[in-house]
């Protein structure tokens, strides 16, 4: 493939498992997805789903003790998986970012927003303290942080929570990235501001040419922000394809039943997904069958043997579910429908 | 700043009085304390008792002697010991407190550095060999008693070992000022220091460590890791220096207690003629004055360390120093 064309980040039957009840439980297995360059790709799925672990396992940031992560994740043509140490913490925080669900403890407490900026800008290139602390102050104002250089003083506490986000933006924006992992960066945040930070996200690609990989449960921000999006369920991939085709013909009933549950666009939003029925499976106990058919409403004998495979249905998307194939898939979402056929 | 001092200082008035008079009412209401006869001497007449008695305002009702007691302590300072002929008190304190505060600032300087780095280390090596090796013996360091440690330690350097190369450097037990001789000092205190931070050392290895692995599941410990900080960074710049917020707290305290006269089972074994020492004899002859002052000593000791530690910790903590 032409260097051009070659995409970002190519992450390939990307699989994490942990050492537990004499052997080891999966608990992503074979996710993959691509990102291209200056794009914003959405990771969704349920509390659960293994959508951090998808993402600290490209970070290399998992430290439990044990923990395998197998298949490929090229970025920019290097492997990410099996990096040695060294290489991939020149990666991080350089090229690929990340910013984390909650702002309230992302900061290490005792020292300023700006000495941690800082920090991370000089951990990367050699600069004085100086021409640091300009960047970073820069930075601050660019993601919209009012009076910058007095809020670098200031300690995490001492900001509000979409501020301390803000702040986290700049941070993981200092080294300029390439690719920047935001770990639902709105979910702890009020609904105005969880507009402005994505907002900010979006303009990122113009202003910084960052492509982003957003991790969400919340299919009302991937409808606003993502060209395309991968739908994971209890660790395993569900759907994935370009947003409108997955918002207009959802392949996989776990996307349909996720795009019922979007709040109404006016009224308050509820803080996580509005329930479908019962719980995803935990990685212990999930079914030898599709993962999703204890909850499925077509749920029939064929789905049960052995998970569905991930095939393909039209135009870049891709689905894991035995209807398409059996020649009953799911009619197209022109009016709201509910789960039941 | 000025209202705080003083209610610090009114608190401190308070634990003054608190502490004195449960030190004062407890010695009276002990069987068999009464100086009388342990001043005047054996075999007494009952005609000298009686002058003791008066002399000593004995007759008097118990707060009238506490007032007294108290003014002659803090005020005129003439506060005099019921045994060893009437020696003066304030003095006596006056030469312990140093050596005690060598003793104490020297085992302090060893444990603290000996427990950062065990508890460090451990930290950085968890469930590794290191690990269970440094948190092994910091177990064993908790779990033998000072006073033992200090014997057998005598045992090997002052009579047993004492003439082998390695052993000989040894000087007898007691104290040496440093202004007389500032090696020899060195020499006398190196190894009561050691063993009282040994105890420490333990303690203070295993809390650090049980802190810096749970800061280590931390989120801010993650982000400094996605920062692309080194292992040892990220370890001592962000997890160390946040856990050392409890350190300093649970250091503060112990630190007061063993200047306020806590060293006392090792000042004993090794002679060192300290607070903690004087407190001993003054406890074992009943001689309520020098238990009286000892014990103000130390009240005063403890609550001067915790508005030291109050301010470090501020320093430290910038959430605290909002709080305020
Ligand atoms: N280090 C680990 N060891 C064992 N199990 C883990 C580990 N990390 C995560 N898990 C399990 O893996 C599953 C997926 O977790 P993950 O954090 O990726 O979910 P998520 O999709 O990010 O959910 P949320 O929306 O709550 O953030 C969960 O069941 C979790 O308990
Ligand atoms: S494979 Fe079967 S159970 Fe799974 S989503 Fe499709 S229809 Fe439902
Ligand atoms: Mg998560």
């Amino acid at each position: 493939m032409p260097a051009d064309r070659m995409p970002l980040l190519d992450v390939r039957d990307l699989c994490v498992s942990v050492p537990g009840n004499g052997g080891m439980i999966p608990l992503v297995e074979n996710v993959s997805f691509c990102v291209n360059e200056a794009e914003i790709v959405g990771l969704v799925g349920e509390s659960g789903s293994g959508k951090s672990v998808t993402a600290m396992a490209l970070m290399g940031l998992i430290d439990s003790p044990g923990v395998q992560v197998r298949g490929s994740a090229r970025f920019r043509g290097q492997e990410l998986v099996g990096m040695p140490a060294k290489a991939l913490r020149t990666l991080r925080g350089r090229d690929i970012a990340m910013i984390f669900q909650d702002p309230m403890t992302a900061f290490t407490p005792v020292y300023t927003i700006g000495w941690q900026i800082d920090e991370q800008i000089r951990a990367h290139e050699r600069l004085t303290r100086r021409a640091a602390r300009a960047r970073t102050v820069q930075l601050l104002a660019e993601m919209g942080v009012p009076d910058p250089a007095r809020t670098a003083q200031r300690y995490p506490h001492q900001l509000s929570g979409g501020l301390r986000q803000r702040a986290m933006i700049a941070m993981a924006l200092s080294c300029r990235p390439t690719l920047l992992i935001a770990d639902e960066p709105t979910t702890a945040l009020d609904v105005t501001v969880q507009a402005q930070i994505l907002d900010l996200l979006r303009g990122l690609r113009h202003s910084h040419g960052s492509s982003v990989l957003l991790i969400t449960h919340d299919m009302g921000v991937v409808a606003q922000t993502c060209s395309r999006t991968l739908v994971l369920y209890s660790g395993r991939m569900a759907e994935s394809g370009p947003t409108t085709t997955l918002f207009a013909r959802p392949a996989h009933p776990y996307t349909a039943a996720l795009l019922d549950s979007i709040p109404p666009l006016y009224g308050s939003r509820p803080h996580r997904l509005p329930a479908i029925a019962g719980v995803p499976p935990t990685p212990r106990e999930r079914p030898a069958g599709c993962a999703f058919g204890p909850r499925c409403a077509y749920v029939h004998a064929t789905c049960l043997p052995a998970p569905p495979a991930l095939a393909p249905i039209g135009a870049g998307q891709l689905a894991a579910c035995v209807l398409p194939a059996e020649g009953t898939p799911l009619p197209p979402r022109t009016i709201a429908q509910g789960m039941q056929p | 700043m000025i209202p705080a001092l003083l209610r610090r200082l009114g608190q401190t008035l308070l634990v003054l009085f608190g502490v004195s008079v449960l030190v004062f009412a407890v010695f009276f209401a002990t069987p068999g304390a009464d100086p009388t006869a342990r001043i005047a001497g054996r075999n007494a007449s009952p005609q000298i008792m009686e002058k003791v008695r008066r002399e000593y305002g004995f007759d008097r009702a118990l707060p009238v002697q506490y007032a007294t007691m108290m003014k002659k302590l803090f005020i005129t300072r003439d506060l005099a010991s019921y045994a060893d002929r009437g020696e003066l008190v304030v003095p006596q304190i006056e030469q312990a407190a140093p050596v005690t505060a060598c003793l104490v600032c020297g085992a302090a300087f060893i444990w603290v550095s000996a427990s950062i780095i065990m508890g460090t280390l451990a930290a950085a090596f968890r469930d590794t060999w290191v690990d269970r090796t440094l948190m092994l013996a910091g177990l064993v360091g908790i779990s033998i008693p000072v006073f033992w440690l200090g014997q057998v330690t005598n045992l090997i350097t002052q009579s047993r070992y004492h003439d082998t190369w390695l052993f000989s450097w040894v000087p007898g037990l007691g104290y040496v000022p440093f202004s007389e001789d500032p090696g020899g000092w060195f020499r006398a205190l190196v190894i009561p220091w050691v063993v009282l931070a040994v105890m420490f050392i333990g303690i203070y290895s295993r809390v650090l460590r049980a802190d810096l692995v749970a800061l280590a599941g931390e989120d801010f410990m993650r982000t400094a890791r996605a920062k692309g900080l080194s292992p040892t960074r990220v370890m001592l710049r962000h997890g160390l220096r946040t856990a050392l917020v409890t350190f300093v707290s649970l250091f503060g305290l112990d630190f007061a207690q063993l200047v306020g006269g806590g060293a006392l089972l090792t000042e004993v074994v090794f002679g060192l003629p300290g607070v903690g020492r004087l407190t001993y004899r003054a406890l074992t002859n009943l001689d309520l004055p020098v238990i009286m002052a000892t014990v103000m000593y130390s009240a005063i000791f403890v609550v001067v360390a915790n508005a030291v530690v109050d301010m470090v910790y501020l320093l430290l903590d910038p959430r605290v120093r909002d709080a305020r």
